[in-house]
């Protein structure tokens, strides 16, 4: 029997700011390219949840352990995971862990995955830094997931991994973003590191490097990473998507393994290779499922998809780093800790109720039906996945908000129920009755003392640019 | 059903100035207001007063936010919410505390101290809950009616716009006659419509604002009126109505009215025997927390047909001068909305008008005024309406 990848996804914020734009601002040199920016209601649970469903999309059973990993995690002390885990719905006898704080987490999450199957690895990253760093121009947020679990569409042969103790990069609690040594310091060792790994992957898989068809090469020092690639014949490089999206740390070597999936014939040999703090290897095998499910929600569809007019104003303020002043409004409260746990299903995983005697549906879940008044005879109603379309909307200037005007629609749900939500994600001039919706999970907003408030908004599909 | 007959009436009412009183504390609102209806009475006194009704939103808690204050001798005193119609609401429990006979003179007072808030705007205060409820403000809630209201009723967004300027404008410039008003200038209606846009298409002047005031009545059974008022406002009808706050999902819910306006109404014409609202009442004060909100108001009230509201407004058949005023004190729009306060002072424009004291504003001879409130967003709302008369026998009833 054999384990390995059986669904996968991948998730790209809608923004993207413009290189050119903030190297203008910071008064530096041109700068080609885009990269990607996570919304002001997203962050790496958000983005996490919308690659998980991509993943888990058609699945016939649900993972039992997840891990989620990010350099970025909404908490510290409290799992992020088991909000991720409520979002996906899936049952309470599920393992959900954090492996969080690193970029290599993202081999840790894939590898205990690998061996806890069937199972969900989920990473997700937002990398940005102090104006003027290069983490900020080069970075890009996004989040991949994979699940692992027999008769898989890509089976996992061998690891391989070599750790380096080095003090290339780190970043302090409460700091903006990474600080680095020199960057020819670390090149070396982790293009050692990852020649190493390589080997030993290789080795356990029984392959040699002329076998490989696909080969993906990750890390944060770019020169590293050029390095190694030198290695292996050009064509068999795995696109990577710096140029429009960024480096996506914990993420990004995820997002070139999905790139190479989408694209990928069965009985090809894909190498994953992770240089950070070492060197991690990862030889998969396509089978004949690699072109069995094909999912609409593509990377390549959301390479195209992105809106490219984001002032860097906007950006810095939402990543904290160009504060501003508040409105006269009062500030985001937090929701209460024992409503939102009673009301978890609702609250994170969109599941309405439906009235068994009439079968009303009811957004968010009611014990009384409003058509027949029947007590207590609803049934849990799954809604996220459902589509919509706006019924009226309005905007609303003066909400506090860190991204005005809020937008608010009201949705009608195709097979019934409606429902008052904000609308995200949108060109608010070109909101229109009749719009089509979907649902995603987002974060209202912080309060604060910090705690985040989840909620699922509404987006619009397919609205022309 | 309550009330068959008139059996109330009100006998002196005082209402203070509204605005930004930042010289004025509620204590001192709430003095005022009962001040000027004790002192409405002749050879009355606040110790005359058996038992106490307090309206107030987010002012003050329990009775004692009034007989702190007045420094009430141990009478009972009551604290009342009901979101907007909450001033109204507490006259309505203090007439069937009289007409039940429990007490033989009641005060009904309401008083709002909103300037001390610092905020931007009406901020409902809330209740723990699980965050998932969307922070709308006000002017976004009833900014859905304007599109919804457009498109049922094919009417063109220049005559929509124009409709909802007159409503404006007529509002400012009946406050512009009354000292009392928080805004007593007129504005043009070209300012109007090109002012600021808050939510939707709603601009700063299609709403009404943030303000402080109270307002008081003095209130006995029917029989007692003339013991102590020579020209007594009596109660014709009462009713109020909290909706099952379904409205944002009912996807037969349309944003175009108010199904608990539309049921207040039907319940408070039988009560008072009103068979043609739009003939019959003389003039109406009404919830303009929005402009929009007036317009469909006029329908759901059944003064204006279905759809046809728009065209009535830009008739003027709602103006001071019109068939039917609306607003002749100025409304929320020149009064600002202290919540608890609002429908009192509604109650105060038609005590002024049926006394024939409401100088600049006037109307001639009426005998049958309304008063409407209502509270919550579209399609989740309290509403209440009253009838009141100088006179109480029914009129004009068949």
């Amino acid at each position: 029997m054999t384990t390995g990848i059986t669904g996968f996804g991948a998730y790209l914020p809608r923004f993207r700011l413009r290189r050119a734009a903030l190297q203008e601002l910071l008064g530096r040199p041109a700068r080609s390219g885009t990269r990607t920016v996570a919304s002001h209601d997203e962050d790496a649970l958000t983005m996490g949840v919308e690659a998980s469903r991509i993943a888990l999309a058609e699945r016939s059973h649900d993972p039992t352990t997840v891990w989620f990993a990010t350099t970025r995690p909404p908490y510290l002390d409290k799992t992020n995971a088991t909000a991720l885990a409520a979002a996906l719905r899936l049952p309470d006898a599920t393992g959900a862990y954090d492996v969080n704080g690193s970029v290599r987490s993202a081999v840790g999450a894939l590898r205990a995955a690998a061996a806890t199957a069937p199972s969900l690895a989920v990473l997700s990253d937002l990398r940005y830094g102090l104006p003027g760093s290069s983490e900020l121009l080069e970075g890009g947020d996004a989040a991949c997931a994979f699940a692992f679990g027999d008769d898989p569409l890509a089976e996992l042969l061998a690891v391989g991994s070599v750790s380096v103790e080095l003090l290339d990069r780190w970043r302090a609690e409460g700091a903006a973003g990474p600080s680095t040594w020199e960057e020819r310091f670390a090149s070396a060792p982790l293009v050692c590191g990852m020649e190493a790994a390589t080997e030993q992957a290789l080795g356990g898989a029984g392959l040699a490097v002329s076998d490989l068809n696909h080969v993906v090469i990750s890390s944060s020092l770019t020169r590293a990473a050029r390095t190694v690639a030198r290695r292996f014949a050009p064509d068999v490089l795995a696109g990577h998507f710096h140029e429009a999206v960024g480096y996506a740390g914990a993420a990004d070597a995820g997002l070139q393994l999905a790139g190479v999936l989408e694209g990928a014939r069965p009985d090809e040999h894909i190498l994953v290779l992770v240089g950070a703090d070492g060197g991690d290897a990862m030889v998969f095998r396509t089978t004949d499922r690699v072109t069995e499910r094909r999912s609409e929600r593509s990377l390549q569809r959301a390479l195209t998809d992105g809106d490219d007019r984001l002032s860097v104003a906007s950006m810095l303020t939402w990543r904290g780093l160009l504060p501003r002043e508040a409105a006269r409004r009062p500030s985001p409260r937090m929701p209460s800790a024992p409503a939102a746990a009673r009301n978890r299903a609702w609250k994170f995983g969109f599941v309405a109720s439906r009235c068994r005697d009439c079968s009303t549906r009811h957004l968010p879940p009611q014990r009384t039906c409003r058509t027949c008044q029947s007590v207590d005879r609803m049934a849990p109603e799954p809604m996220a996945d459902e589509g919509g379309t706006i019924a009226t909307f309005t905007l609303d200037w003066l909400a506090a908000s860190v991204s005005p005007p809020s937008v608010v629609a009201v949705v009608d749900f195709e097979g019934g129920g409606r429902f008052q939500c904000l609308l995200t994600d949108c060109d608010v001039d070109r909101v229109r009755i009749g719009d089509p919706v979907r649902m995603s999970f987002r974060m209202v907003d912080i309060a604060g003392n910090g705690v985040r408030n989840y909620a699922w908004k509404a987006t619009p599909v397919n609205q022309e640019r | 059903m309550a009330f068959a007959r008139t059996e109330v009436a009100v006998v002196g009412m005082g209402c203070t100035e509204f605005g930004e009183r930042w010289d004025r504390s509620l204590d001192d609102l709430l003095i005022d207001a009962a001040g000027q209806a004790v002192a409405s009475v002749p050879g009355f006194d606040v110790r005359d007063v058996d038992a106490f009704w307090l309206g107030t939103h987010s002012s003050g808690l329990s009775g004692l936010a009034l007989s702190r204050p007045l420094k009430i001798q141990h009478k009972p005193v009551t604290r009342v919410e009901n979101m907007c119609a909450t001033g109204s609401d507490a006259l309505r429990n203090a007439s069937y505390a009289v007409a039940a006979g429990a007490y033989d003179v009641v005060m009904a007072i309401g008083g709002e101290k909103l300037k001390d808030t610092g905020m931007s705007g009406l901020v409902v205060p809330s209740v723990p809950d699980d965050g998932t409820p969307v922070d709308l403000t006000a002017p976004a809630m009833f900014s859905l009616i304007a599109p919804a209201y457009m498109r049922k009723y094919d009417v063109s967004a220049e005559d929509f716009r124009a409709a909802l300027t007159h409503i404006a404008w007529k509002n400012y410039r009946n406050g512009a006659r009354n000292p009392r008003a928080h805004f007593r200038r007129e504005v043009s209606k070209e300012a109007i419509t090109r002012a600021q846009v808050v939510a939707g298409t709603l601009g700063i002047h299609d709403c009404s604002g943030v303000s402080d005031g109270a307002a008081a009545a003095i209130v006995v059974r029917a029989e007692d009126a003339r013991r102590y008022c020579d020209r007594p406002m009596y109660v014709r009808a009462l009713a109020l109505a909290a909706g099952p706050a379904d409205g944002p999902n009912d996807p037969d819910y349309d944003y175009t009215g108010f199904p608990e306006v539309r049921a207040t109404a039907a319940a408070a014409y039988a009560q008072a025997g009103i068979s043609e609202p739009a003939r019959q009442i003389a003039m109406a004060e009404v919830h303009d927390c929005f402009t929009p909100t007036e317009l469909v108001l006029m329908e759901d009230l059944g003064f204006s047909e279905p759809g046809m509201a728009w065209r009535d407004v830009l008739e003027g058949r709602y103006d001071l001068d019109g068939a039917l005023p609306v607003n002749p004190d100025g409304g929320l729009k020149s009064f600002g909305h202290p919540i608890g306060a609002s429908g009192l002072r509604m109650l105060f424009e038609l005590w002024l008008q049926f006394r024939g004291e409401a100088g600049e504003r006037q109307l001639d001879d009426p005998r049958l005024g309304l008063t409407h409130n209502l509270g919550g967003p579209p399609g989740e709302v309290v509403s209440f309406v009253s009838v009141v008369s100088p006179e109480p026998e029914s009129v004009g009833h068949g």
